[in-house]
């Protein structure tokens, strides 16, 4: 039975696969030209006005360079596993709301939810695809048969397995809040003002989960100031070392687009969503654009100020730091939220 | 009811080829694949936090930890004649038949006795009562809190035995 609003969702779907395609290319053009700009040089400029063309360049320039595989490498699993990172960080985006439901201007009849597949355990499903995403950096690391390749792809998925915890416990203390495991219920609970002053959103009721949920949420994306997969001096490239072409591409590409729906699941739990002033619901999306963008800024300027920790702090940070911390703010949104019934 | 057979025909066949392989990744991968088709059809009964809860602990959690151990060992293929004639030696020994035998019945005496006594559930669950989880917890916390209590005691004292035997002697 095909009605509009189920061509509506399969574009929609499209659509989405699209944007986080072009939010890849967008996010190379712009980290490289913040980085220029905090490092005080010029960037890219060549390529088309401003620049703006170079990712585009840079994609030519990858699909049409050699493929090499060593010799040593397992043929299947090195094939593999670019493909289920690149699966991984677009399947999560799938379960993101980013939008209130729209008619499309009258178009629909039934209105459409801005939202690939509306899950109501939506945040565990981000959780479980998180996790599974570890295996495309063990897979690379381990079949690639290269000791900065293992030795990056091990440091990686264990610096994921550890954030996972407080990425976990971050989640759980929003969700204690929202009191529902569905993304659009979260968001919808964070509608209206306090006093009409301070918008409710979770992140004034949870700063503190909300700095665990940003900082695992770098550790699991593997980027600066927690980069050691690719910390260059010890690892040459880590777990992509011995990858190349379009194979490389796809590591970057799931870099990116995890980068995306990190924000964008951030945006979701604790900035209040496609919620804020001055435009009309239908609007929104523009609203969830903007905190999106945000967030990503934030990222980018944290990668060019901070310098990279060595491993053990990282883990001494993850474990004894992080990870109490988590706890503590679990219990207390649990003690609050009991006393003062949610 | 396709999509049952499909998932269905996925996890048969992924753990039948999990002890299929002569090389210990390629079983943990394919384990992985069968979790991923049991947590299909726990969608299809209705039960999504239970599919997304297989996700995470068994392929995320557990299957992660696996696959450090298989890759760390290093574990070697077994591909050699000898290794496949020891192998098969070993299967030969008449205690690890009998073994073998009592566990294989005993299996067929518990399967059976499944089956008959309670008929076998049949259709798809409750949709509400299963896919909530504030009924999943309470059910947890009141009904089965003897069990989860016992779970977790159990799991704790796994923990304590892996630090003390991961822990190196002090002269």
């Amino acid at each position: 039975m095909v009605t509009p609003l189920l061509l509506a969702q399969l574009g929609l779907t499209l659509f989405v696969f699209v944007m986080l395609l072009n939010s890849a290319a967008l996010m190379v053009y712009f980290e490289r030209k913040l980085a220029a700009f905090l490092q005080q040089r010029v960037g890219p400029y060549l390529v088309g006005p401003r620049g703006l063309l170079q990712p585009l360049a840079d994609v030519v320039k990858l699909m049409f360079k050699e493929e090499l595989r060593p010799r040593a490498a397992d043929p299947l699993l090195f094939a593999i596993a670019p493909i289920i990172s690149a699966t991984a960080a677009f399947a999560a985006f799938a379960v993101v709301p980013f939008g209130a439901e729209t008619t499309l201007f009258g178009l629909l009849r039934e209105p459409l939810r801005l939202q690939v597949a509306d899950v109501n355990v939506a945040m565990l499903v981000v959780f479980a695809i998180a996790s599974m995403s570890v295996y495309g950096i063990v897979l690379a690391g381990w079949s690639s048969n290269s000791k900065y390749s293992l030795l990056g792809g091990l440091r990686s998925s264990a610096q994921m397995i550890s954030y996972e915890l407080s990425y976990g416990l971050a989640l759980a203390s929003v969700l204690l809040l929202g009191n529902s495991l569905s993304l659009t219920d979260i968001v919808n609970r964070q509608a209206g003002t306090w006093g009409g002053v301070l918008p409710r959103w979770f992140v004034f009721l949870q700063p503190i989960g909300f700095l665990i949920y940003m900082t695992a949420g770098i550790a699991e994306t593997n980027r600066a100031p927690f980069d050691f997969p690719e910390a260059e001096q010890e690892l040459v490239a880590g777990y992509h070392t011995e990858y190349s072409s379009m194979s490389f591409a796809m590591f970057f590409l799931a870099e990116y687009i995890n980068m995306v729906t990190v924000s964008a699941v951030a945006t979701d739990l604790f900035l209040g969503g496609w919620h804020g002033p001055f435009l009309p619901a239908s609007l929104g999306w523009i609203w969830f654009l903007v905190k999106v963008a945000a967030i990503l800024f934030v990222y980018i300027w944290i990668r060019w100020t901070l310098p990279r920790y060595r491993y053990d702090q990282l883990m001494h940070f993850g474990w004894k730091v992080l990870l109490p911390a988590a706890v503590v703010n679990l219990l207390a949104t649990a003690a609050g939220v009991l006393y003062f019934g949610g | 009811m396709a999509l049952f057979y499909v998932f269905g025909a996925i996890a048969v066949v992924a753990s039948l080829l999990v002890i299929a392989q002569h090389n210990p990744v390629y079983s943990v991968l394919l384990l992985i694949a069968s979790f991923g088709a049991l947590s299909g059809l726990y969608v299809l009964l209705d039960a999504p936090f239970v599919a997304v809860i297989q996700i995470i602990i068994y392929a995320g959690a557990i299957m992660v930890l696996f696959l450090f151990v298989v890759m760390l060992l290093n574990a070697p293929r077994e591909e050699t004649e000898e290794d496949l004639a020891r192998g098969l030696a070993t299967l030969a020994a008449p205690r690890v038949r009998t073994v073998g035998a009592a566990l294989a019945a005993a299996l067929a005496v518990e399967l059976s006795w499944a089956l008959t006594k309670s008929g076998g559930e049949s259709g798809s669950f409750p949709g509400g009562s299963v896919s909530s989880v504030a009924a999943i917890g309470r059910l947890l916390y009141t009904d089965y809190a003897f069990a989860f209590e016992v779970t977790s005691v159990l799991i704790l004292v796994a923990l304590l035995g892996a630090v003390v035997l991961a822990r190196r002697e002090a002269r």
